[in-house]
Parts: structure tokens; C-alpha cells; sequence
């Protein structure tokens, strides 16, 4: 039988705020233990929550950066349950008016074709603590330094049909918070945390099957494997007969599987209820507008921009503009030297290997883009060939200068053009190379093109490669004809 | 709406409350008898009547993103049961 | 000294009469000798009392006494106090220490005056006689076999006794105003938001409310000038201007309308506590008011509201005691549930349980509609229906509760103590503002009378009470204290 996979998810960003969602504790990741957890993160008694309105304007940027609805009113309700990182035996959180509405995701698949991905909401809520296990004589250790941290929980439609669209999806929410700085994105700090419902069904089935959740899978590649794993369980399950059980499972990137965490004795009942130490809260019209006018340009629009005004091949525009670091690195290069497909193909092309295999983000690229756009500048003036141009980047990646133009000068890669200092090349090699020039002179005339490559490379070595490739092919197929 | 013991027993769980059989069949009679007088509410007509969350018609004031707080931990933990290196201790908890 | 009243006192200190060291002094000494009997005080903080007594009479010397440096009073102990053992009658914050002030507490030290400690309350501000308090009953100073209210008894009886000249209170469905009523006193419930709620330990968060309780009307105006206003700590604490509230006192109450509900009058209510309130209603007309008959027609619905919400939000806002972070933990948990039950089981006292229970079991799946979602409704209604009264009327006035004191161990089922709650319930749940002010005797235990103002007209109750204390002398009865008649 042919399945289908469905697969919604739950991605919970923590917001880039400087102090808590509902009190003035930092949120600076890190920190010794319970240094950052003040009254009202530790739920003393008596204290109150105060809405940070950073965190409201974060999460209404994230809304228009979805073309979601954002309803006027939205309300916080208290989920309650026990558990020792949550302190007050409730969390903040939005039930049933959260502050962002429906909105869709633009979600780039490797083929190049894009999905839309409808979110059902956001909603604003308050990030738990910590519990440690390793042996404190066989207890726990609660550390509430992240409790009160605002997150945002977006909550995706049962839209996506493969891991690797779900993975897109995270990666164009990833993309999105970053852009709009309302996150670092950190997953590996858990900034960025996944939840991820996974069903199958026969193909051309409408009805949904049952789901399996599996709790925080946090990095891009794991949502892909956890899911991949997940899909054939079940798959295997229903085929020998069995059932898809609704329960919650824990991915082990170890061993590379789900399991379902124990079963508590009973369903939750969180007990929903509008927390009332929290007034509704109302955005007015302008308030909004005011966000949207000051939006930054979203990867969506930027990719449009890179590809339909900058003429970047689809492919180029979609890297180019995946990152906002990736995006404002290439602009600011782009800015330099005037050329967007030189500019590309540079960042693409020996910017992008390097960090590679250094394994460096952008953020880290040891060639600043001010620095790679002079050296592009080169390129494109003709002040250096191609050749020079890498000598030139490597220079400036191990920090032998601190400007193209002065390793260019230092090293004295400009590109040669005087046709007189070229010729006199030209004619020492020919001269040197007797043996080569005979078999020139012997050779069918169609053959003649290929066998010139030898006296380029010759010229070439011996400008120490500042020679302007062009003109020595010129010149060279010039003298060399005129001996036949 | 009738109430059970397993009623109480579960609202005991859920908001954890050590409860034995005879205090739960104590309860079991207080909580009846509370939720029969509750249950006048059910005679009232409330069709198209608003729930009232707040006695005012006030809205939520937005504080400013600033850090006013500072580490105070070791004012907080003197009130604590149980500490080690700045951590609350409670019964290992299973994943 | 004892029995003046904080106006009194003031001039006192003024005029150089006395200190305030030697004020606290006698009544530290008051306390000493008289609380033995009454169970007012959990704590009493002589020591912090002189101190800030000297720095009052400090302050004084170098001419920066504001109208409360020096006067001495008493905190409900739900208020956090820094340093202060903050129980809320609860054995779950016996070893409870708090690290900060309330807002209250800090507004009233910031202007001067001085606490004298922290009275008994009934356990989480549940109950309406003090007996549910984990540090034992509160007696009534009028009559030691009588209870003195709640949840405030403690506040209440110390005032009554000439403990303190004042005391604050919280009420979140009467516990100011029926102990106020319950021993003679003063006691004021503001509008909700009014007065911040930041550091004062939270029962039922939408009805909760702090106020003064005092020997006159005049004096809960100084004292609510001082604690009222916005708090940006407190969401729910309502950005508007603090009026002087003694301003308005001594305006005329000629063409005041009064209205009496119906609903205060009927089944239940004692004939000597609705011939006293009649008498007192009297006394308006006689100052030139007029009154009339009005309907708040969904009053009987109050209870069963204020049963729904109460416990709801009180179920959610006491799991923070959970014995990890502050508070009774039970001795050797042998995981974390049984910690959970264990302490919470130990922590708390039978009517906490019960309210806990209850709220719980209304907020879960399955039920929340048709009981929370319906109380809120109601609430609505509710609220309605005292707006749409005072369109008609200025005020309105009834009974603050439907007997007087009763004795203790009398109410020994918890629906019939509830249902005692009839006349004050209600206000909490339309956030309105009310006052109970002494009106004669029944048995030789003292009634009050109630007086509700629409949202925000706390300076207009004040008026109409003060005016009621010049024309009677209820106020200024005193009980005799057993130690004094000897």
C-alpha cells in the first residue's frame, strides 16, 4: 500500500527580549544557577506578573511576518499542572485568544518549488526552568534562571507531507525569527524548540490517523530523522495489523528512534482558566501599523528582490537569501562592488567553501564583506585576474593584510596588461619551448586551439600569474600563427 | 451535577492533595452538599451575557523591556527547604 | 491612650503630648497583657516597632511629620513583610520569611507610621469567623464566646480592643467588612484595582482587595489615602488619581438618595440587626436623605458565584506551595508526588482543602462551562445589577451581615457559614467599593451597617459614614476587657 505522511508542528521560539515575559529578570543565557530567577520567576507569594511589551511586539511582528491576522484582544490563561521547573503549578500562556491569528509560511523544497504552510496561531507564554538530574544523592536540581523567558508557539496546520518539508518549515521559522530578530535562534541553547505530530494514511485517504507527538526534537537534521523513524514504525505497525496509539514520544538521537515516554497514570487536565492577575490585552490599530511600517524585509520578499531585480539564478536568490546574515553579508559585498552575480558567485563560491570547512557561521567569516567586496572590485576592474583574486581571499582569510588592495600591492598580484612586458613573456616561452612550437607548427589547424593551453600556462607561471589571461591568449595565438 | 468519590479522589491527585479514604468520604459529603448550592447557577438563564473575567473593564498595561531585577538567590533560598550549589532540591524526578 | 482614634492620636503627637515611642510602648504593653485572650496577633514585632517609632519621632523633630509618622497599627498577616515571619494563618508559611513589602506595607511606612505586627486571620483569608486559622480562633473583645468575623477577625478584635488604632485588612468576598461589623469598628473594602495587591498573598485574585479597618470613618480616609493608587507592579491595580479623601468628610448628606435592596431585607436576616439598620437609616433621613426601595435581582445568585470563582483561581494560586522552593515540606518525600501530597496535606487546613477541591473539581475537563464559565456570566449580571441601581440611587445601605457575632463552633457546617457571607459577596464579585460602620447592638454583640458606593466613590462612602459618626456615637463604644471590668 502507498502512505501518506502527515506532519504538523509546534516550534517554540524563546524571544530576544532583554528582561522575562512578566518580570524584570534577565534573560541572558547561562548565568549560575537561580542568579537570574527574581520573586515573581520563583512564584513567591504574593508577587505579580507585569506583560513585557517587547515580547508583545515581537510576537506581533512574528504575526505580520506571516500575514496573520492579529486579533485586537488576546487573553492569558493559566495551564496548570505540577511539576518542579514550574513554579507556580501553572504556566502562563494563551488558551483561547492567543495574540497572533491564522497566517501561512512560505517553505522552500530542494527542487526549488515552494509550499505554503498555514499556521493555525501563535501564542505568547512563559518558558519553565531546568531540572538537573546528574546525582545530587539521588535528587533533582531545579535551576529557574530560564523560567519566566518568553516563548513564542507557533502552531503549524497538519500541512506537511515529508520530513523534509517539515525540516523546511522549521528552517523558514528559523529563518523568519532571525530576520525579524526576535530571536537568536540558538537551538543548540534551546531557543528554537520543536514538537513534532506525525501520522500516516493510506494514500488518498481524507481522514487523519491517529498521531504520534514527539517532544522536542531540537535541531533540523533531528525533526528529519526523528520523523523519518517514526514513519516507518507506524507504517510497519499498521501493516502487521496493529495500531497507532495517540501518546507522546521522546526522540533518542543516539540511538536514532522515538519512544514513548511512560504513560502518566492519567490524561492531563490543565484546567485552563484566563489568569487573573493578567488584563486582556488590547493592541490598537496604530500600534500595529506602526510594526508593520518598520518591518524589516522578510526572506520571501528578499529572494523575490535577489532573483527578479538583481537577475541571481533561483537557486543563488534562495541561499542568498535564507539567512539574514547570509542576506546582509552578500548585500553589503553586492554595495562594494557593484556587480550582485559577481558578488554571488564569490559568497557562494570561496566564502562559503572556506566556512565550510571550518565549519564557521557567517557571523564568524574571518573576511569581513567590506573586505571581500574591494577584492571583487579587483576582479571586476580587472585590477587582478582570477587567479590573483584566490591568492588574494586566502591572504585575507589568514590575516596577511587588511585590505585587498594592500595584498594585491604587497604581493604584486596586479594583473599585467602592458601588451609590450606580455610580448616579451610571449617570446622568451616560444623561444624556450622549441620542441612544443614544432608540434604547433605540425598540427592540423582545428587540433591548434587545445595544444595553446601549454603556452598560457608557461606565460602564466612566469608572470607569476599577474598576466591578463585574455591578452596572453591573444597575443600568443598571434605569434604562434605567424611561425606556421 | 452529582458528584462521586472518584470525583474527589481525582481532584485530589490533580491538585495533590494527600487525601485517605475516610478524609475523602468527608470531603465527598462537604463538596456534595457545596456544589448543590453551586448548582442554582445552572437555572439561570445566561444566553448572550458576556463572561466577566475582571470587576473593571481595564485593559493590560505593558511594562518596558528593562532588567530591574538583580540576583537576590541567596535572600530567596534562605526560605528554601532544600538547596545545593544554588539549586532547589526535590526527589529525583524520572523522566 | 488606647482608645482614641488615629485623628486623635495625630494631634497628639503634634502637640507634643506624647511620643511615638511612648505611644508603642503602652500598646506593646496593651498587647502584652491583653492578647493572651484574644489570639489577635500571630506575630508581634516590638522590637521593629520602637525602631521605626524613634525614627518617627525623629522625623518630627526635624519638622518632615506627615499626617500618619509616628501612629501605630497592625497588618493582616497575608501582607509580606521584609524580614517578618508572613504565615497568612497558614501552618504552610509558618517558616515562612518574606524578602520583600507588600505595597501596602511599604506605602504605609513610607509615610511613617508604625506596625506593630501581624494579627491572626483565618487560614488563605478563607472563612468568615477566624476559626480556620492554623494559630488558633480569634475571640470577639465584646464577647469572649463569640467569634470576631473573618477572614480579618484578627485585624478587627485588635482594633475593637484598643490594641491598635488601626489595622488593615483584605476582603475578597467580606473579610473587612464583616468583622469590622462583627466588633464594632470601621472597615472599608475599596473599588478592586485601588489599592495594589503586589506582596499580599493571593486568595482569589479577581476579588481580592486590601483596606483599613479603624475606630472612624475619618480615620480609614487618612489610612486609604495613604495605601490607594497605582502600582506598576500590580497589573490589575488601576492608573487614576488618589483623591484627599478627608476633603470631602464634613459635605452635607442633604438630597442624598439611599436605596435598600430588597433582596438585604428578607429571609434570614436578624430582627435586631434589620431594627438597628432601620434605626440607622432613620438617622440618614433625619440628615436630609431620602430613601427608597431598590432591586439587585440577582443577589441570590451571589453565593453560588462566588463559589465557583473563588476556589477556582484560589486551587490555581495556591500551587506554588508545593514544599520546593518555600514553605512545609513534609520529612523524607519518597518521590515527588509523595512530596506534593505530603506537604500540601500537612501544609494546609481542612477548609483550604476543601476550597482547593472544589475549585479544581469546577475548573476540569468537562465541567468548566457549565460552572465556570456560567459564574462568570453571572458575575456579569451581577455587576449589573448595582450599576443599573445607581443610576437610580447614590448609595446603598443594608446590613453588613445577617446576624451579629455568633459564638464560636457554632457553624459547624461550611455551606451554612457561606451563605453567611449574603450581603457582602456580592460587592466583591461587581468590584465595587462598601464600608461597614458600627449601628447599635443585638444581644450586646455589635451590627454594622453597610454602605455601597458605585466603582470608585470610596470618597462619597467615607462622607456619608463620617456624617453617620457625628450624628451617633456607635463608634465610640469600647467593649469591657475582662482585665479592665476586673
Amino acid at each position: 500500500m502507498q502512505w501518506e505522511t502527515v506532519i504538523g508542528l509546534e516550534v517554540h521560539v524563546q524571544l530576544a527580549t532583554r528582561s522575562k515575559i512578566f518580570s524584570g529578570a534577565s534573560t541572558a543565557f547561562g548565568a549560575e544557577p537561580n542568579t537570574q530567577a527574581c520573586a515573581v520567576d520563583l512564584g513567591l507569594p504574593g508577587v505579580l506578573p507585569v506583560l513585557n511589551e517587547a515580547a508583545v511586539a515581537m510576537a506581533v511582528q512574528f504575526g505580520l511576518g506571516i500575514h496573520a491576522e492579529i486579533p485586537e484582544v488576546s487573553v492569558f490563561d493559566r495551564k496548570n499542572y505540577f511539576y518542579p521547573d514550574l513554579p507556580k503549578g501553572y504556566q502562563t500562556s494563551q488558551m483561547y485568544q492567543p495574540i497572533v491569528g491564522p497566517g501561512e509560511v512560505e517553505i522552500t523544497l530542494e527542487d526549488g518549488s515552494t509550499k505554503r504552510i498555514r499556521v493555525h496561531h501563535a501564542h505568547l507564554e512563559e518558558d519553565a526552568g531546568k531540572s538537573l538530574h546528574e546525582d545530587f544523592h539521588g535528587m533533582t536540581g531545579i535551576d529557574l534562571n530560564r523560567a519566566g523567558t518568553p516563548l513564542l508557539e507557533i502552531v503549524s496546520e497538519p500541512d506537511m507531507r515529508s520530513a523534509k518539508e517539515a525540516a523546511a518549515y522549521l528552517k523558514a521559522i528559523h529563518s523568519i525569527v532571525t530576520y525579524l530578530g526576535i530571536s537568536d535562534g540558538n537551538m543548540a541553547e534551546g531557543s528554537m524548540r520543536c514538537d513534532v505530530n506525525v501520522s500516516v494514511r493510506p494514500a488518498g485517504q481524507e481522514a487523519f490517523g491517529t498521531r504520534a507527538e514527539i517532544k522536542n526534537v531540537n535541531s533540523f537534521r533531528f525533526v528529519e530523522r526523528a520523523i523519518a523513524f517514526e514513519v516507518e514504525r507506524q507504517i510497519e505497525l499498521i501493516e502487521d495489523g496493529g495500531e497507532v496509539v495517540q501518546e507522546t514520544r521522546l526522540y533518542d538521537p543516539e540511538a536514532d528512534e522515538t519512544r514513548s515516554m511512560r504513560t502518566k497514570e492519567e490524561a492531563n487536565d490543565y484546567r485552563y482558566f484566563p489568569c487573573p492577575d493578567l488584563l486582556p490585552v488590547v493592541l490598537d490599530q496604530a500600534y500595529v501599523d506602526h510594526l508593520r511600517d518598520n518591518l524589516p524585509e522578510l526572506p520571501a520578499e528578499k529572494r523575490a528582490r535577489f532573483e527578479g531585480e538583481l537577475g541571481l539564478s533561483a537557486y543563488d536568490a534562495g541561499v542568498l537569501s535564507a539567512s539574514r546574515a547570509m542576506a546582509e553579508y552578500f548585500e553589503a559585498v553586492k554595495e562594494v562592488c557593484g556587480d550582485a552575480k559577481l558578488a554571488a558567485n564569490w559568497v557562494q563560491g570561496e566564502l562559503s567553501g572556506a566556512l565550510n570547512r571550518e565549519g564557521l557561521a557567517i557571523d564568524d567569516s574571518p573576511v569581513s564583506a567590506a573586505q571581500l567586496g574591494e577584492l571583487v572590485a579587483r576582479v571586476k576592474d580587472e585590477t587582478i585576474n582570477g587567479k590573483a583574486a584566490k591568492q588574494v581571499f586566502q591572504a585575507l582569510w589568514h590575516h596577511e593584510g587588511d585590505s585587498a588592495d594592500a595584498i594585491i600591492e604587497a604581493k604584486g598580484l596586479k594583473q599585467v596588461t602592458d601588451t609590450g612586458a606580455i610580448e616579451a613573456m610571449i617570446d622568451q616561452v616560444i623561444a624556450d619551448s622549441p620542441a612544443q612550437v614544432a608540434q604547433y607548427r605540425d598540427a592540423e589547424p582545428d587540433k591548434r586551439g587545445k595544444m595553446i593551453g601549454y603556452f598560457v600556462g608557461q606565460v602564466m607561471k612566469a608572470s607569476r600569474g599577474t598576466a591578463n589571461p585574455q591578452q596572453v591568449n591573444a597575443l600568443l595565438k598571434e605569434k604562434l600563427d605567424a611561425l606556421c | 451535577m452529582a458528584l462521586e468519590h472518584a470525583d474527589v479522589l481525582r481532584a485530589a491527585h490533580l491538585a495533590r492533595l494527600g487525601l485517605d479514604e475516610s478524609e475523602a468520604a468527608h470531603y465527598l459529603d462537604d463538596l456534595g452538599r457545596i456544589l448543590e448550592m453551586v448548582d442554582q447557577l445552572q437555572g439561570l438563564d445566561t444566553e448572550g451575557v458576556a463572561p466577566l473575567a475582571h470587576p473593571l473593564d481595564a485593559t493590560q498595561r505593558l511594562r518596558a523591556d528593562e532588567v530591574t531585577e538583580t540576583d537576590q538567590r541567596d535572600t530567596f533560598q534562605r526560605c528554601a527547604p532544600a538547596v545545593e550549589n544554588g539549586l532547589y532540591l526535590v526527589p529525583r524526578v524520572v523522566e | 491612650m488606647h482608645d482614641k482614634t488615629l485623628t486623635e492620636l495625630a494631634a497628639g503627637l503634634a502637640a507634643g503630648e506624647f511620643s511615638s515611642r511612648e505611644l508603642t510602648q503602652s500598646l506593646l504593653a496593651r498587647i502584652e497583657r491583653l492578647d493572651g485572650s484574644l489570639n489577635s496577633f500571630i506575630t508581634v514585632t516590638g522590637e521593629q516597632a520602637l525602631a521605626a517609632a524613634d525614627a518617627a519621632d525623629a522625623a518630627r523633630a526635624r519638622g518632615e511629620a506627615g499626617p500618619l509618622t509616628g501612629l501605630p497599627l497592625a497588618l493582616k498577616d497575608i501582607f509580606c513583610t521584609r524580614g517578618v515571619k508572613t504565615s497568612c494563618g497558614s501552618r504552610m508559611l509558618d517558616t515562612f520569611t518574606a524578602p520583600y513589602d507588600a505595597s501596602v506595607v511599604e506605602r504605609l511606612a513610607a509615610a511613617g507610621a508604625v506596625s506593630l505586627g501581624k494579627t491572626n486571620m483565618d487560614e488563605f483569608a478563607m472563612g468568615s469567623s477566624n476559626e480556620n486559622s492554623f494559630y488558633g480562633p480569634v475571640k470577639n473583645p465584646w464577647d469572649l464566646a463569640a467569634v470576631p468575623g473573618g477572614s480579618s477577625g484578627g485585624s478587627a478584635a485588635a482594633v475593637a480592643a484598643g490594641l491598635v488604632p488601626a489595622a488593615m485588612g483584605t476582603d475578597t468576598g467580606g473579610s473587612i467588612r464583616q468583622p469590622a461589623a462583627f466588633c464594632g469598628i470601621t472597615g472599608l473594602k475599596p473599588t478592586y484595582g485601588r489599592v495594589s495587591r503586589y506582596g499580599m498573598i493571593a486568595y482569589a485574585s479577581s476579588l481580592d482587595q486590601a483596606g483599613p479597618m479603624a475606630r472612624s470613618a475619618a480615620d480609614c480616609a487618612q489610612l486609604l489615602g495613604a495605601i490607594a493608587g497605582h502600582d506598576l507592579r500590580d497589573s490589575t491595580s488601576v492608573a487614576r488619581g488618589v483623591p484627599d479623601y478627608s476633603e470631602g468628610l464634613d459635605a452635607p448628606l442633604s438630597g442624598l438618595k439611599i436605596g435598600l435592596p430588597r433582596e438585604y431585607f428578607g429571609d434570614g436576616l436578624s430582627p435586631e440587626v434589620e431594627g438597628a439598620v432601620r434605626e440607622a437609616i432613620r438617622v440618614y433621613e433625619s440628615l436630609g436623605a431620602t430613601v427608597r426601595e431598590v432591586s439587585l435581582p440577582h443577589t441570590h445568585y451571589a453565593i453560588p458565584a462566588y463559589y465557583v470563582i473563588a476556589p477556582a483561581e484560589a486551587s490555581s494560586n495556591l500551587s506554588r506551595f508545593d514544599g520546593v522552593r518555600f514553605g512545609h515540606r513534609c520529612e523524607a518525600p519518597a518521590d515527588l508526588i509523595d512530596l506534593y501530597k505530603r506537604s500540601r496535606a500537612e501544609g494546609f487546613g481542612e477548609e483550604v482543602k476543601r476550597r482547593i477541591l472544589i475549585g479544581t473539581h469546577t475548573l476540569s475537563e468537562g465541567f468548566f462551562d457549565a460552572y465556570y464559565k456560567q459564574a462568570q456570566k453571572v458575575r456579569r449580571l451581577i455587576r449589573q445589577d448595582f450599576l443599573d441601581a445607581f443610576e437610580e440611587v447614590d448609595v446603598l445601605m443594608g446590613p453588613a451581615s445577617p446576624t451579629p457575632a455568633f459564638d464560636l463552633g457554632a457553624n459547624k457546617d461550611p455551606v451554612s457559614m457561606y451563605l453567611q457571607d449574603i450581603y457582602t459577596i456580592a460587592v466583591n464579585l461587581a468590584g465595587i467599593p462598601g464600608i461597614s460602620v458600627p449601628a447599635g447592638f443585638a444581644g450586646g454583640r455589635p451590627v454594622g451597617l453597610q454602605i455601597l458606593g458605585t466603582h470608585f466613590a470610596e470618597a462619597q462612602l467615607l462622607n456619608v459614614a463620617h456624617q453617620f459618626q457625628q450624628a451617633t456615637d456607635w463608634h465610640l463604644r469600647r467593649p469591657a476587657l475582662a482585665e479592665e471590668t476586673a
